[in-house]
């Protein structure tokens, strides 16, 4: 069943008057009850943006441009106010980057469970302090945590503790969707896998469909079913997780895979990416990634790629995904196909 | 960076590839290039367009008071305690002074006192603040002591005291004392945001490169606080206007000068506001408020130039 | 509870300097201050005793004598609340003037600073809130117009406007000439009655402060992620505007508030002034003028020592407010 329709989706990014920055171009996301994608892509391909445009926390001087995003069947881009607050509870909710910071610190973690379920109750519902207590501590249990952290500030948590307890409260809204915005980013390494674990368990039990952001594409493989790759505000793939490395891809997407290597291997072969990150404030009127891409032929130069059936997914890519839309694709993939060098 | 021309594709995957440069530009830009843009950017603010128009209009008058003012400030030939009329557009005092024209030539004292001590102040804060800053330890630990003693010490109160002791009163002896008691706010600010700096990367780095301490606070921490540096003269200067006005009205300055807060002083002394001489008392002190006004309006547009959350919304 | 023995430490080490620098002052200034007080006393005619001779020597220096001891007399006499004599009050000891003024400046300044400070935040919390909107502005431009009020001015317009052309308040005075003080019902009355102008005009001009810091505050915390965090939520409205970001964006004013008493006293001396208003800030006025220095120094001792006592009151209000610092 389908839950998130989003269209079109165009964010720009206004700091001051006369500069305008693509943060997302024309992206269409569907996504089903219970699927768990990874978003992926470096830092300012807009992926966060993506993310929190979808959750409607998009804050001036950025903004939705256009786009329509239906959520359970309601257009959301349209909601504000209160109606959009209430959108929150058995909605859409996202989980912020630095677990640290998204805490208020004169507050208990009590507190804060009690702030969010009474902000959601409904008619029949009272929350005495014990009935916030309990919930707190049923919720904290999800996320493997004891109910004796209800009553500490949240400085005298520690990191990874703090990641799960905004999990947690995310989880008193019962979503049916969550979008982890990078949420290991700022961990250790053995943080970051027991987190990950506790997100996986959880979309496991719960159902929810999950948005993973992230740039590291070996968290990505682990736990998502469906992996999209982004690059300077465009969507450029599209694939289920496990046929990440096999088969041809976006060549973005095998250059990024080219960045990662196993470090029990005999030999590495590390390869960066040539070129600087694209200038969203002046878009290329044809593939973003042309100028840094060793497949690029004119018509890369000249026409947006549309996302075009590649293996079992979309990928964005006159020449390994040629669309029927843009015929002289087919006679320049053609061309590629005989003469080029594939990159690995 | 933005790519202008498309790079040629590389025939290897990370081979050397030729990354389009800008022009290399200076670290530290020379200094008129600096003030134009900085000027610039205050231009752009509203509160701060209001407020350097007012500060022009100030100076202007203030250079050209010879010139602007009808007659002479110091010459008692007129009539006393006369009301506004045609000779005197803001009447005389009880001493036969034109009024109008010690509202013209006042503006030197007071614009003078401000900037100066302003400046001063905003001096001494700045070298104790960095210092402080910039070298943890027994030498930070004295410094931010002094600092806290001469924050908490009551500054209005402590400079009327020594004006009070003071026995010679010339408009200098205001600026030392004015700035004496405004430089410990600053002070603390700078220290914090220099303490903070100086363990960034940057500095690090230049550190390890074997620059001396000199070059390093000014060439690499200074640049980055100038707004804050500037936030604090515009404030200085805004305490010095109104601290040498306080003086003034209290008889501690030197009444011989004519300044806007004489003015105000002789109008209390001679009770202007039961002789009818209004424009004595409202034209001083709202000469004084707008210049206040004009260095905090100003001091909007820095604070906005150093923290992009505060920019106005054009 | 380590941050409250670290303030507690610094109040016993500022005060110390505080007392030494008041000790210091007369003794470093040009000109012999002693002298000219000595030499004032006598000629308002008043015979001096020798205990009032010692009193004053110990307050602004003995031509003889070492620095050392001289310190110690000092210390010795403060703790007596011993400060000599002054001469613009020659019938009574610069403490027993002292003491009748205070009241006045405490209910004065106490009641209006605090009210200045809560108004002015909430005003603050509500241009930070609404930024850039109509209120925001409105809150703003008001506050920077009458920030830069010489407190003397405003006194002396409302002065002009309310007790002389109209008539609604009284020009000058703490209290109706002939009313004999005391705590009565009628004689507070006329003295809140006497109280009204100067608080407004000292009100006005601090509350400005007030209201630009919360502001800067609001909108440096409402960047916070928390605050992001418990929109995402779907927190109440009022919730986050008070209990996420007001609530923090309030510690540092909290902390401001302590060091602007300062201010607030330089504010009342020249409010006082212009209304004859009979507190420490009128006292300090005439004591200025008079150049009666026993008066001024006692004067700034009890000050400056006021101050330090308020500060260290503020920052236990901290502890309570921000758990952070609550930490061993």
């Amino acid at each position: 069943m389908t839950l998130l329709h989003a269209q079109r989706i165009n964010v720009v990014y206004e700091p001051n008057r006369g500069t305008r920055i693509w943060s997302v171009r024309d992206v269409d996301l569907t996504l089903q009850q219970g699927e768990f994608v990874g978003l992926v892509g470096e830092s300012g391909c807009g992926k966060s943006t993506l993310g929190f445009a979808l959750t409607r926390m998009l804050r001036a001087p950025a903004r939705l441009e256009n786009g329509a995003i239906h959520f359970d069947g309601v257009d959301v881009a349209s909601l504000s106010g209160e109606a959009l607050r209430r959108q929150r509870r058995k909605g859409f909710a996202i989980v912020l980057q630095s677990g640290m910071n998204a805490l208020n610190p004169v507050r208990t973690i009590e507190n804060h469970f009690g702030d969010i379920l009474k902000a959601h109750a409904g008619p029949g519902d009272h929350y005495s302090a014990g009935a916030i207590r309990r919930r707190g501590a049923e919720l904290l249990s999800k996320v493997r945590l004891e109910p004796s952290v209800l009553a500490k500030f949240p400085h005298e948590l520690s990191g990874g503790m703090r990641q799960r307890v905004s999990i947690a409260l995310v989880l008193a809204l019962e979503p049916k969707m969550i979008v982890f915005d990078e949420p290991t980013t700022a961990l250790d390494v053995i943080v970051q896998k027991a987190v990950m674990q506790t997100i996986q368990e959880l979309q496991r039990e719960q159902g929810f469909t999950a948005i993973l952001i992230s740039h590291d594409l070996g968290v990505v493989f682990e736990s998502t079913n469906r992996v999209m790759v982004m690059y300077a505000g465009r969507v450029v793939e599209d694939q289920p997780s496990n046929e990440l490395g096999r088969g041809l891809h976006h060549p973005y997407t095998e250059a990024l895979l080219g960045c990662y290597a196993d470090p029990r291997a005999e030999e590495i072969h590390l390869a960066g990416i040539p070129g600087t990150p694209p200038d969203l404030s002046k878009p290329l009127p044809g593939c973003a990634y042309a100028p840094r891409c060793p497949l690029a032929v004119e018509i890369c130069w000249k026409v947006v790629p549309p996302l075009a059936p590649l293996g079992s997914g979309t990928a964005a890519c006159h020449v390994r995904a040629p669309s029927a839309q843009v015929p002289e694709a087919k006679v320049a993939a053609a061309k590629a196909a005989a003469g080029a060098v594939a990159t690995k | 960076m933005s790519i202008v021309t498309p790079v040629p594709p590389p025939t290897l995957p990370g081979a050397e590839v030729e990354i389009p440069r800008g022009p290399a530009g200076p670290r530290l830009p020379g200094p008129l290039l600096f003030l134009g843009r900085a000027l610039r950017t205050l231009w752009s603010n509203g509160k701060a367009r209001i407020g350097l128009v007012i500060l022009a209009i100030d100076v202007l008058v203030a250079i050209l008071a010879p010139l602007l003012a009808p007659h002479s400030p110091t010459a008692t030939s007129f009539t006393p305690y006369q009301s506004p009329n045609a000779t005197n557009w803001f009447g005389t005092t009880g001493n036969g002074q034109d009024v109008f024209s010690q509202m013209i030539y006042g503006a030197r004292i007071s614009l003078l006192v401000g900037i100066v001590a302003g400046a001063v102040a905003t001096f001494v804060a700045v070298t104790i603040g960095l210092i402080a800053g910039y070298r943890p330890g027994i030498i930070d630990e004295v410094l931010s002591f002094i600092t806290n003693l001469a924050l908490v010490i009551p500054g209005l109160p402590l400079m009327f005291i020594l004006a009070a002791y003071l026995t010679s009163r010339s408009v200098w002896t205001i600026v030392l004392v004015v700035a004496f008691t405004s430089w410990a706010t600053g002070a603390r600010v700078i220290r914090s945001q220099a303490s903070t700096l100086r363990t960034r990367e940057f500095v690090t780095s230049a550190q390890f490169s074997g620059e001396r301490l000199f070059r390093v606070v000014f060439r690499e921490i200074l640049p980055n606080m100038t707004s804050l540096v500037a936030g604090s003269f515009f404030a200085a200067a805004t305490a010095a206007v109104m601290a040498e006005a306080s003086l003034e009205f209290l008889g501690l300055g030197d009444p011989n000068t004519v300044s806007w807060g004489t003015i105000l002083y002789y109008a209390q002394q001679q009770n202007a506001l039961l002789t009818g001489q209004w424009l004595m008392v409202f034209a001083p002190g709202l000469a004084i408020a707008l210049l206040a006004l004009s260095f905090t309006l100003v001091n909007f547009g820095v604070d906005a130039l150093s923290n992009p959350r505060l920019r106005e919304k054009s | 509870m380590r941050y409250v023995g670290r303030k507690a430490a610094l109040f016993v080490i500022t005060l110390w300097g505080a007392i030494t620098l008041n000790f210091l002052l007369p003794r470093l200034m040009p000109g012999s201050p002693v002298d000219a007080a000595l030499g004032k006393l006598a000629s308002s005619g008043v015979v001096i005793t020798n205990a009032q001779r010692q009193a004053v020597e110990i307050q602004l220096g003995v031509p003889h004598g070492s620095l050392v001891s001289q310190y110690g007399q000092y210390l010795n006499s403060i703790v007596h609340l011993n400060f000599g004599s002054s001469y613009s009050f020659p019938s009574e000891t610069v403490a027993q003037t002292i003491g009748k003024a205070a009241p006045w400046t405490l209910a004065l300044i106490g009641v209006t600073t605090i009210v200045a400070f809560i108004i002015g935040t909430l005003l603050g919390v509500y241009a930070g809130w609404r930024r850039g909107k109509t209120a925001d502005t409105t809150v703003t431009l008001g506050a920077t117009f009458f920030a830069a009020f010489p407190p003397f001015w405003l006194g002396l317009l409302l002065l002009f406007v309310f007790a002389f052309k109209y008539s609604v308040f009284p020009i000058k005075g703490g209290y109706s000439p002939g009313a004999t003080p005391g705590l009565s019902p009628s004689f507070l009355a006329d003295a809140v009655y006497h109280s009204i102008i100067p608080a407004v005009t000292l009100a006005v001009t601090t509350l400005s402060g007030w209201v630009f810091g919360m502001r800067n505050n609001m909108i440096n915390t409402l960047g916070e992620d928390y605050v992001t965090f418990a929109e995402a939520n779907g927190l109440r409205t009022r919730t986050v505007a008070l209990l996420y970001a007001a609530r923090n964006a309030l510690l540092p004013n909290v902390t401001a508030f302590g060091l602007s008493l300062g201010a607030v006293v330089g504010g009342s001396v020249l409010v006082e002034g212009v209304f004859s208003y009979p507190g420490l800030g009128n006292l300090l006025y005439i004591a200025v003028s008079n150049h009666d220095f026993p008066l001024m120094q006692a004067l700034f001792l009890v000050i400056t020592v006021s101050m330090l006592v308020a500060i260290f009151i503020v920052d236990l209000i901290y502890v309570r407010l921000d758990p952070r610092v609550r930490q061993a």
